[in-house]
This record gives structure tokens, C-alpha cells and sequence, in this order.
């Protein structure tokens, strides 16, 4: 018994060592989505208003039917997403598609200071997720993940994690071109 | 030329790290006295090799050489000369060299400081430093050659991550790997202890002072690390458990666990398994830091290229330096002996309590940092771990952690009748109690966290008080003097240690239980209130800084119409790779500190700027420094001192077993 429990740490650290292993040979940071290639879910929610307690539209993906679009889901309490900002700060000056934002399980007061605290909003549209149903819906791992949709609405590329001006420049802008010309 | 001096600085270094370990280690198994002694000048040798890669590459960053690939990516003409040369290690291979760097240089110490050691143990404990480095200088020269040359050469380099040009760039991450590689000095006593089968109270007692060094400097590193989040980020927050700093935390907890069990083991002969797992446990968890920063695993804010094939070969090392170490304890830990023998209650069952909690807490620390990992690698989809985890599992372990702390002190060796150790404990436990309940009403409001937090510093506080009071308490003048000289620095260090963590807790539950904060949009002359201080803005001024333009805002602070500080938070834009940092304000004192971060430019010319009041913070970086203070006091202690002067020539004798049995 005590020399089974001598071994105990060693066994602990191979099996340690077998998933750092297989841990190598994947991105943390890419995953394919059983939503590629399918029509991206319908919703309606309210969007952020720009003052606190205004009254603000309802935002629905139909409304972007015949559009190239970047579905970008943030929130005020994601650290990641400070980083992905200025990316999509960017982005938006360069007016190449617009970008839509689902601010994930947050609130009105939490997601306005940030937005300006982080440096502006890039977004066209932020739809309002508080309770994280819509979240559901597209499956979201983690925040912030980022999804592209073509112009009937079909999502074409998925990706979890903060974009970096590498893979903006490398994967989604050539295929946001390709998509434009469809 | 230079650099290829440094690259060939790093070939001799290998080749002399494979002379420190082949010959040490094989000279011990084999008795072989003249092949122990090559062990201090190899380490030496060593040293001053890597040494002088390390010289060289501060010259090419110095220089501005962009004929380096490294140099060229990490660097820029602009940088001030401060952060050039620290910007040797804001990248892979650099952090590779000062690793390898470090490691030396504690080697080396080694080798000064070791006269009261036998030999035979030195050159065992020198041995396996070196294979350490022999992995480690293998790495850099196989796949991660801080030296490789970019032809044609670049005109101006690509520079220095913004978030990293800062004063803490220079002293953090030296610290931090002070810490973290000192725990290889008590890793390798222990490996030449099992090696030797001479696990005795005299390995505690030599393991003790390394083990204390280390864990100061890992003190001040993470506390550093933390400090510079709290101004840099410019949200202030402090901790982020972030798996970067998640790595740096773990050898921590353990390496606070394995300076309590060596003091059992030296002083009782107990836990002495125990102890030589915890030795191996904290050296083990930061080659694992180093591995799950460099590899890639994980994804993190300090995110650093990935590489499998770099992340193969540190785990492959891991898997050497981890899984043999383990092996080697599963095979001869058996052979330790029994310590003496105590009681439920006593002074060595609330440390071993308190050690237990420690590793468990590192544990749920590790499982956090790769649940990601393993879920993934299992197939069961991507999450990501966040504070909600660690906040809700790590309080719940150290608050009794920190309760037995405060007893520990108090309870007796061996056996500790309970009766009356709680007769003693009555007068604490009932100032914390009223504490934890009025004080928080006194201030605005209570919540159970609060009241748990403030129950638990001021349980140390008060049986840090009466601890002092039995020391020095009594009757006379004369008797104080006598009493007071009687008292150990050893002895302080370990109180104001304790007392460290009372102020620490203390400064964590009030700045999460009180802190306030504001966003706002300010013109010229706004004013704005927050916890009874009122911000007036001044305007915005635009200042040239060497590598960047920035918008400083002033901002007056006034409490009752008596100006307090002037903020001077700022924006900057670091022109070389366009990107923006914040500069927060600062004005901090005692009491708490009035933080100010400005945000951006609005359409119609106001600024948008978020303000804080942080009660108490600047107490948790005081908490640590106490820390750190008392491992100092510790090791300052006279019987370190009287060691040096009893340099024994014992080598004969100690021998002696070694080669009757060949």
C-alpha cells in the first residue's frame, strides 16, 4: 500500500505528461463549428443603447440579408477582448464590412463604459445577449469568437478566440473579398 | 562577430555543462575523488560562458544590431538604452538565456557557499544543476538560437511590445526567474539526498536557506508583476489568474509549503518524504510554468509564439528531469526513516494541515490552468476557465490555511493539550469575531466575504501580537533586553512574514469589499465625484516621449476643498508598431489610492476617463514585501552566518562509506 502510494505522484505526471503531449498538436484556438455552412441562427434583441437607459432598436440578422458581415461576440468582463479591440477598431475605419457585435451575458452599464473605455465602438450594431440564449444558439465556447456570414445569411467561417491582425489579414479578409464578389 | 562570439559562448557552456554533470555525478557513484573535484571549476566555467553569450547579446541589442533575428524582432532604434537591453528578455530565446543565465549563476553560488557541505553531496547537487543546464542550453542551440542572423539585415527593428516598455520590464521578469530557477538549488539538494540515501535533519538544514532565497525572490517577482498589471493595464485590477501568472503562483504555494515542512524536517526529523517531494514538487512546477509558456498549450495575455516543436522538446525534458526525479523518489523514499512522533494536536499536525492545504490549493491552481487543456484533448469541447473558478475554490482553501497560520506559532511541538491552547486562543478569536462584524458596519456595509477576510487578518493579527507578548512580554527592563536578544532573527522573519499576510488579506478584502469607480466624460473644468473626492479636469496637453506621442490629461483631486494630488494619466501611441497604451494616474497613500485612466477622444471634444478609489490597495504589495522582508530576516539569521567560519575539511570521512562499498 505505501509503495503504491510512493508511485502516485509518477503516475499523476505521466498522465500529466501523455495530455500535454496530444495538447501540442492542437490550436487552443481553432475549432470547427457544426454551424459552418448553415444559415445563422434568427434572433431578436434589443440593441445597446448609447446613453444608459435609452430605448434602442431590435436587432435581427435578416436585417443584413445581401451583406457580407463580421458577428463578433464580446463582453465587458472578457479580458481577451481588450486586446482583439484595437484589431476591430481597425477594422471598422477601414469600412471593408460591417461589424456586428453580440454582447455576450453583459449589461447596458457594464458594456458602454467599456466600449469607451477600450478605445471606441467598431461595431454597426450591438445586439444585446444578457441572458445568453442567442449564445446557445451559435454556440459559443468562450468569448470573444468572431464569425463571418455571407450575404444569404450562411455562416462561412467561425473562429474562437481574439482576432489577431495576422488572421485577419491571412484567412478573413481574403475570404470576406471572395464572398463580396459571390 | 560579436554574435557569433555569443553563439559559440553557448556551444563551450554546453559542452562544459556536460563536464558538470558526467563527471560529478559518475565520480559519486563510483567514488572517484578526483572526478567530484571537477564539479565547482565546470560550474564555474559554465557560468562565465553563458555569461558572455549573455554580454554578447545585451551588446547587440545595445548596438542595435538588426543583423540578429532576435534582436531585430524585440528591438528598435527609438527604445531608450534601459529597455533595449531589457528587451533581451521580452521574447522566446531570450527568456531561454537569462533562464540558463540564472541558473548558473545559482550554480556558481553554489559553489561559494557550500564549504560546510560533504563533497560527495556538493558534487551530487552540482551534477544535477547541471543537467538542468545541459537541457536547457540544448534547447536554445537546437531550435530557439537567440544568436541566428537575419541576412540581409533589417534597417530598423520591429520593436518592443508596448505593454512590456516599462520599469517593470527590467526588474520583473529577472526576479521572477530568480524565484523560479532558485527552486532548482533545493530540487537538486534533494535529488543528492535520494541518490545518497542520506536523508537527514542536516538536508534540511542546507536545503533551508536556498529554498528561503528563492522563495523571496519569487515574492518580490510576482508581487512586481502584479504592481505593474495594477498601473499598466489601466483597469486596475491585480490578479488576473491569468496562466501565466497561474504558473508563477504554483511553485509558490508549494515552495511556501516546502520552507514550513523543512523547518519540521530540521528541526523534528518528520515529514521527510514529504519535504523531498514538495523540493522536487516546486522545481517540477516551474519547468511546467516555463513549458506551458513557451509551448503554446495554453492561450494567455502574455502569449508568446508556438511552436510544436519547441513544446516537444521542453516536455520531452519535463518528462526527464520530472518523471525520473519521481521515479527516483517512488524507488528510495522508502528508506526514510521515521521522525519522531507527535500528537493530533501539536505544532506538527497544524503544519502538516497547513502544507496539505497548500499543495491542494496549487493543485486546483493547476487543474484550473489546464481543465482547458484536457477537455479539449479529450474531445469534450473548448471552455476557458476564468476568476469565477479560482475565486470560488481558492478562497474556501486558504481561509483555512491562514486560520491554522495563526495557531501554528502558538501550539507546542508534539503535543499541544488543547484545553490549553484554546484557553490561549480565546482572547483572539473574540477580538477577530467583534472585528469581522463592526468594522465592516462602521465603514458602509457587510458582506460574508468581507467578514470572513477581516476575520482572518486580524486572527493573525492579534496571535502575532500575543506570540510577540509571550516572547518579550514579563516583567523589568533588564528582563525585555535579555529576552529580546534571545529571539532569533529566524525567529522575526517568521513573524513579520506572518504579519505580511495579515496585511495582505487585510488590503484584498477591503479594496474588493469598498472600491469605487466611475466612467465619465470630461471638458475643462468638469468636475467629477467619486468616494468623497472630487476630480477637476484640467485639459489635455500633448507630450513627445522617445518612442511615443501621448495626450496627458491633468486632473486635480480635491477632498473638502483641499487639494490632494495631481493625476497625470495619459494615452500613448508607440509609433513603431501603432499602438496604444494607457498610462494610468496615480496618486497613492496609506489610506488607499485615487487612480485615474484615460479613455478616448468623443466627437464633441470631451474625453472619456474612468476613475477609481481603491481603498487599502497599495497593502497587499506591503503584505508581500513584509513577506519577502521576513524570508530575508531568516536568512540573515547567525547560525548562516557561523556556518562559513566552520568550513570543515571532511571529505576523507564522508567518503569513506562510499568506497568500502565498491
Amino acid at each position: 500500500m505505501k509503495r503504491l502510494l510512493i508511485l502516485g505522484p509518477l503516475l499523476l505526471f505521466i498522465l500529466l505528461a501523455v495530455f500535454l503531449a496530444r495538447g501540442l498538436y492542437q490550436d487552443p484556438s481553432e475549432l470547427p463549428s457544426p454551424l459552418l455552412g448553415k444559415t445563422a441562427p434568427q434572433f431578436g434583441l434589443t440593441e445597446l443603447p448609447s446613453q444608459p437607459g435609452e430605448t434602442a432598436a431590435t436587432f435581427s440578422p435578416q436585417a443584413m440579408l445581401g451583406q457580407v458581415w463580421l458577428f463578433n461576440v464580446w463582453a465587458s468582463w472578457c479580458a481577451a477582448c481588450r486586446e482583439e479591440h484595437s484589431i476591430l477598431l481597425q477594422l471598422a475605419d477601414t469600412h471593408v464590412l460591417p461589424i456586428i457585435g453580440l454582447d455576450y451575458k453583459d449589461t447596458a452599464a457594464d458594456a458602454l463604459p467599456w466600449l469607451v473605455h477600450a478605445g471606441g465602438n467598431p461595431y454597426a450594431h450591438v445586439a444585446q445577449d444578457i441572458t445568453g440564449r442567442v449564445g446557445i444558439d451559435y454556440g459559443v465556447y468562450g468569448v470573444p469568437e468572431s464569425y463571418v456570414i455571407d450575404k444569404k445569411g450562411v455562416i462561412r467561417y467561425k473562429q474562437i478566440g481574439a482576432l489577431t491582425a495576422k488572421n485577419l489579414q491571412d484567412t478573413i479578409l481574403p475570404l470576406v473579398k471572395r464572398l463580396q464578389s459571390e | 562577430m560579436i554574435p557569433e562570439i555569443g553563439h559559440f559562448a553557448l556551444i563551450l557552456a554546453l559542452l562544459m555543462a556536460v563536464v558538470q554533470t558526467i563527471f560529478p555525478l559518475w565520480g559519486a557513484a563510483t567514488g572517484r575523488l578526483a572526478w567530484l573535484a571537477l564539479a565547482k571549476p565546470a560550474a564555474r566555467a559554465q557560468f562565465l560562458w553563458v555569461a558572455l553569450a549573455f554580454a554578447c547579446l545585451a551588446y547587440a541589442f545595445a548596438n542595435k544590431d538588426y543583423s540578429v533575428l532576435y534582436v531585430a524582432s524585440n528591438s528598435n532604434s527609438h527604445l531608450p538604452l534601459a529597455y533595449r537591453v531589457a528587451a533581451l528578455w521580452g521574447g522566446h530565446e531570450g527568456s531561454l538565456l537569462l533562464w540558463a543565465f540564472i541558473l548558473s549563476l545559482w550554480t556558481v553560488a553554489v559553489t561559494f557557499f557550500s564549504h560546510h557541505l560533504p563533497e560527495v553531496t556538493r558534487a551530487r547537487i552540482i551534477g544535477v544543476m547541471g543537467f538542468i543546464s545541459i537541457g536547457f542550453l540544448l534547447f536554445m542551440l537546437s531550435v530557439s538560437n537567440p544568436f541566428e542572423r537575419l541576412l540581409p539585415a533589417a534597417l530598423d527593428g520591429r520593436d518592443l511590445n508596448p505593454l512590456l516598455q516599462d520599469p517593470g520590464m527590467v526588474f520583473h521578469p529577472p526576479m521572477l526567474y530568480m524565484g523560479y530557477v532558485g527552486f532548482s538549488v533545493a530540487f537538486a539538494f534533494a535529488i543528492a539526498a535520494l541518490l545518497g540515501g542520506e536523508l537527514d535533519a542536516a538536508w534540511a538544514r542546507w536545503s533551508r536557506p536556498w529554498t528561503t532565497l528563492a522563495w523571496v525572490f519569487l515574492t518580490i517577482g510576482i508581487m512586481g508583476g502584479s504592481n505593474w498589471a495594477y498601473y499598466e493595464l489601466g483597469w486596475g485590477g491585480w490578479w488576473f489568474w491569468d496562466a501565466v501568472e497561474n504558473a508563477s503562483f504554483m511553485p509558490w504555494l508549494v515552495g511556501t509549503a516546502l520552507i514550513h515542512s523543512l523547518a519540521v524536517t530540521e528541526k523534528r526529523g518528520s515529514f521527510k518524504a514529504w519535504t523531498v517531494l514538495l523540493a522536487i514538487a516546486a522545481f517540477s512546477l516551474s519547468l511546467l510554468g516555463t513549458f506551458l509558456v513557451r509551448s503554446g498549450v495554453l492561450t494567455s495575455v502574455h502569449a508568446f509564439a508556438s511552436d510544436p516543436q519547441r513544446g516537444l522538446f521542453i516536455l520531452a525534458f519535463l518528462v526527464i528531469v520530472i518523471g525520473g526525479s519521481l521515479s527516483l523518489f517512488a524507488w528510495r523514499a522508502n528508506h526514510v526513516g521515521k521522525g519522531g512522533a507527535f500528537d493530533l494536536v501539536s505544532r506538527e499536525s497544524f503544519l502538516l494541515g497547513n502544507n496539505v492545504l497548500l499543495v491542494v490549493a496549487a493543485a486546483s491552481v493547476l487543474l484550473g490552468t489546464l481543465y482547458p487543456l484536457f477537455l479539449d484533448t479529450l474531445g469534450l469541447g473548448k471552455i476557458s476557465v476564468g476568476p469565477p473558478y479560482f475565486d470560488s475554490v481558492f478562497a474556501p482553501l486558504m481561509a483555512p490555511a491562514i486560520f491554522l497560520m495563526g495557531i501554528g506559532p502558538i501550539a507546542r511541538w508534539k503535543e499541544s493539550p488543547l484545553p490549553e491552547l484554546a484557553a490561549r486562543l480565546r482572547w483572539a478569536f473574540g477580538v477577530s469575531l467583534v472585528t469581522a462584524l463592526a468594522l465592516p458596519l462602521w465603514l458602509g456595509h457587510w458582506t460574508p466575504m468581507i467578514g470572513l477576510g477581516l476575520f482572518l487578518a486580524f486572527w493573525v493579527f492579534s496571535l502575532s501580537l500575543q506570540t510577540l507578548w509571550q516572547r518579550l512580554g514579563g516583567s523589568g527592563y533588564q528582563n525585555l533586553a535579555d529576552r529580546f536578544s534571545s529571539t532569533t532573527l529566524a525567529w522575526w522573519g517568521m513573524w513579520l512574514a506572518h504579519l505580511g499576510v495579515a496585511v495582505f488579506i487585510l488590503g484584498v478584502t477591503i479594496v474588493k469589499g469598498f472600491e469605487s469607480e466611475t466612467a465619465v466624460r470630461m471638458q475643462v473644468a468638469d468636475i467629477a465625484h467619486l468616494a468623497g473626492f472630487s476630480f477637476q479636469f484640467d485639459g489635455i496637453k500633448s507630450v513627445q516621449g522617445p518612442n511615443y506621442i501621448a495626450a496627458q490629461a491633468s486632473i486635480r483631486v480635491t477632498r473638502q476643498d483641499t487639494e490632494i494630488a495631481l493625476l497625470t494619466p495619459s494615452k500613448r501611441i508607440y509609433t513603431v508598431q501603432n499602438m496604444p497604451m494607457t498610462e494610468a494616474g496615480i496618486a497613492a497613500t496609506l489610506l488607499g489610492d485615487v487612480y485615474a485612466s484615460l479613455g478616448e477622444k468623443l466627437a464633441d471634444g470631451s474625453w472619456s476617463v474612468r476613475l477609481y478609489h481603491k481603498p487599502l490597495v497599495d497593502w497587499i504589495w506591503a503584505g508581500c514585501t513584509l513577506m519577502a522582508l521576513g524570508g530575508v530576516l531568516a536568512l540573515s539569521d547567525r547560525r548562516y552566518r557561523l556556518y562559513k567560519r566552520k568550513a570543515v575539511p571532511n571529505q576523507a570521512l564522508n567518503l569513506a562509506p562510499v568506497q568500502a562499498a565498491l
